[in-house]
């Protein structure tokens, strides 16, 4: 139940966000200041989730074989490989350091 | 549809196939974290069908996969998506019609394919926006189904190195968004704020006050 109470707010919560534009503020702009704060929010939360998914495991800051996929797939895709390269380069590496 | 808008529809479905492609593979990992996390079978697939948002559902499960409640995984899913409202206020001008019309063309709004449809002078190409949000629904759609078949069939996934294609996806959307150079003091921040709340928050709270670092935003 939690599960479906989570994926039915994900989708309203979504849909809002991507219907809000269109509808509400098509051809006005935005205060400055609050697009200002918008544009770099993504940068904000996604180097969070960088960070907690690869240096700490539960409340305890860990790093392990899966740090060191993350982080030859981050070469790869900072030289301008694609993500699916990316991807599979972390999964192979991890999977290596974690077999040897 | 009018030819040109058929023209521009074929295009964006030849250039968002590589996207798709990537999409297959991220979908895939993302039915089998879900399944880990304790979706069933049909919840992993129902979210990719009416979520669609790959960030906002691999920071949701991850959340809930690592002892985060509703609310933090909800929120965390909204503050990923924050990104569509600029995105969907620039497409507004080029899109016709009534609320819902407009409504619902703007859930084709994905990140490449927003990017690609610009046209570069404040207009956007919809047909070509829909044309490349087409195939990367579909496979969004059956990577998630194969994901969540496999589920959790494949054993201790860890042992596959699975578990490092989340943290891959997140670091390729945020190497993206690093090209702009106002990110990167933002970026930093919020990892700095995330890991040292890591050790003393409840999970899923430092991902969420994390974002309070894009008030930098304001700084002229």
């Amino acid at each position: 139940m939690t599960i479906w109470l989570l994926i039915g707010a994900c989708a309203v919560v979504t849909a809002a966000i991507k219907a809000a534009g269109p509808v509400i503020l098509g051809g006005r702009e935005l205060p400055a200041r609050f697009s200002a704060v918008l544009g770099v929010m993504a940068a904000a939360v996604l180097a969070a989730l960088v960070v907690t998914s690869t240096l700490a495991d539960g409340d305890k800051l860990a790093i392990g074989a899966d740090t060191a996929g993350v982080a030859v797939a981050g070469v790869v895709l900072w030289r301008g490989g694609p993500v699916v390269v990316g991807v599979l380069v972390a999964a192979v590496v991890t999977a290596a350091l974690r077999a040897l | 549809m009018r030819e040109p808008g058929r023209e521009s529809f074929r295009r964006g479905v030849r250039l968002g196939l590589p996207y798709a492609a990537a999409g297959f593979v991220l979908s895939l990992s993302f039915g089998v974290l879900a399944r880990q996390a304790g979706f069933s079978v049909a919840q992993a697939i129902v979210m990719s069908l009416i979520v669609f948002a790959g960030s906002a559902q691999f920071a949701a499960v991850t959340i809930l996969a690592g002892g985060g409640g509703v609310a933090s995984a909800v929120a965390a899913a909204g503050l990923m998506n924050s990104r569509f409202l600029p995105m969907g206020i620039a497409l507004a001008p080029s899109l016709p019609g009534g609320p819902l019309a407009r409504a619902a063309q703007g859930q084709a709004v994905v990140d490449p394919s927003w990017a690609m449809a610009s046209r570069g002078d404040g207009t956007f190409d919809r047909w070509q926006l829909f044309g490349s949000t087409a195939p990367q629904y579909v496979t969004w759609i059956l990577g998630t189904v194969a994901g969540a078949l496999i589920g959790t069939g494949l054993g201790d996934t860890d042992r596959l190195g699975l578990d490092a294609l989340f943290p891959t996806f997140f670091l390729a959307l945020l190497l993206q968004e690093l090209k702009d150079r106002r990110s990167r003091p933002v970026a930093a921040l919020g990892a700095l704020i995330a890991i040292a709340l890591v050790p003393v928050a409840p999970a899923g709270v430092p991902v969420l006050a994390a974002s309070v670092a894009a008030l930098v935003g304001l700084r002229r």
